[in-house]
């Protein structure tokens, strides 16, 4: 194959299409799940990290620094290897989903603990003299004021989660990442790797780029909106 | 209605309440008062426990209340008004007032806010229920507050230096308000240094000072003939001739 962006490299990679968006599919899977249980752990521990109690928060600090200073590569084979050898292997899709899970709920975590103290005490006292317990006061009056300020890194967590799927590969995974990889060593394929390594970069870009978009516009939007709310109880 | 047994707090290495003692009956209202860093504060805040005691016991309605129960007695018996309001932001002065009532006493909506709508009109601010609270003066903030507390309808209100954060001419219309509620069956504690308030609405007036209880007596007593030499000194810095 003669020149790494000619016609037949290009023409190669829309032959071989589906191995493209089958990589793509595998890639989203694994990341809208793993991004519900990255969520799902950031917020307890994020509570755990807030509620006062000695020994929950330090519970909640041990894995957010464990977690945080290991590579997800490192934790991602652990997991792995783990579990095939206990007998428990769940599939490398599953696997996936635990590992980033795991990982992107330390970042999540120190999202949530972040938001919920940038919000004034009085809040949560004003809850409880009105008798609003833990739970409820955290869901109807810390938690929504907290959106705004989280919303900006949580979404970066849910790109770098996204783009963390590649480490996949290294378990032998079928996400965008590995199928690209094995696209461009493959025998028949190979030689091909600008275009390929091209249109995997842009089947990321498109996924990724719209998401940090979104969490900025949703913000100024926010911002607009009480502004907007300002002005016009001013004018009145 | 409310009764601290020989409650003792500390912060650390610092005693903020020594031995109090104090009891309160069902609709009276009672004015704390004393130098900043007495210790008012922090009594009334271990009523509802929103500071825990660090020794003695807290009795509302005859029941001791305790960091198991604070939840169930707090929504039962009584609400609370703030130095810094603290409405909620992201809601709107219409659903700040229905919340608990929704969410606590399970009114329908309709309910919440027909009630939300009674305790408007009696703070006079009707009109902002539909805005933001930090769209509001701090004066309509705290009337705000006020309906709040009233919305749970609950026997005891607390009064935290609700005046303490305000422009001085937004004051004057906090204190109306309270004033009003005083011709209420309500029980209020209130935390001021408005002397003109103490004077016309409490029916007994406690001095703290140094995390005690240094004199109570009724207003006449109070600041015609005060018997410590504390209360004295306090008078005569506070009340401008």
């Amino acid at each position: 194959m003669s020149g790494m962006f000619s016609y037949r490299a290009w023409e190669k990679v829309w032959i071989y299409r589906n191995t493209f968006s089958l990589g793509l599919l595998n890639t989203v899977k694994t990341s809208v799940l793993g991004i519900l249980l990255a969520l799902v752990i950031g917020l307890i521990l994020g509570l755990m990290a807030t509620s006062g109690n000695k020994l929950l928060k330090t519970i909640a600090r041990v894995y957010v620094e464990i977690i945080q200073n290991t590579p997800v590569l490192l934790q991602c084979c652990f997991l792995y290897y783990y579990l095939a050898f206990s007998g428990h292997s769940m599939g490398i899709i599953a696997t996936g989903v635990v590992a980033l899970g795991i990982y992107t709920g330390a970042y999540m975590a120190e999202v949530f603990r972040a938001g919920i103290e940038a919000i004034p005490k009085g809040q949560g006292e004003a809850a409880h003299s009105q008798g609003f317990n833990y739970f409820e006061t955290m869901y109807l009056v810390i938690l929504p004021q907290t959106i705004k300020i989280i919303l900006p890194p949580m979404v970066n967590q849910v790109v770098n989660l996204i783009k963390n799927t590649s480490c996949l590969y290294i378990i032998g995974g079928a996400d965008l990442i590995s199928l690209t990889y094995s696209f461009v060593t493959g025998e028949n394929t190979g030689g091909a790797y600008a275009p390929a390594y091209i249109i995997s970069g842009l089947l990321f870009f498109i996924i990724c780029f719209p998401l940090s978009k979104f969490a900025s516009t949703w913000e100024s939007y926010l911002k607009k909106k009480e502004q907007r709310v300002n002005t016009a109880v001013k004018e009145a | 209605m409310i009764k601290l047994k020989h409650v003792n707090k500390n912060f650390g290495d610092l005693q903020v309440l020594k031995d109090v003692n104090l009891e309160v009956k069902e609709g009276e209202k009672l004015v704390i008062i004393g130098p900043s860093g007495s210790g008012k504060s922090t009594t009334v805040r271990c009523m509802n426990f929103l500071e825990e005691p660090s020794s003695g016991q807290v009795f509302i309605n005859g029941g001791e209340i305790t960091s198991k129960n604070k939840t169930k007695i707090v929504k039962d018996n009584m609400s609370m008004v703030f130095q810094q309001f603290n409405l909620y932001p992201h809601l709107t002065v219409l659903r700040n007032l229905t919340l608990a009532p929704m969410k606590l006493q399970h009114k329908s909506k309709a309910e919440a806010e027909e009630l939300a709508y009674k305790y408007l009109d009696v703070v006079g601010l009707r009109d902002k229920a539909n805005v933001y609270p930090t769209t509001l003066s701090g004066g309509q903030q705290q009337r705000i507050a006020i309906a709040r507390a009233l919305c749970s309808q609950t026997k005891i209100i607390l009064f935290d230096e609700p005046t303490s954060a305000l422009d001085p001419e937004t004051i004057q219309e906090v204190l109306d308000v309270m004033i009003k509620l005083a011709k209420e069956n309500i029980t209020m504690v209130v935390v001021t240094h408005e002397m003109g308030f103490a004077r016309q609405v409490a029916d007994r007036i406690v001095f703290m000072a140094d995390g005690q209880i240094i004199e109570e007596g009724d207003p006449e007593h109070f600041f015609n003939n005060p018997e410590s030499e504390r209360v004295k000194q306090f008078l005569g810095k506070i009340i401008r001739k």
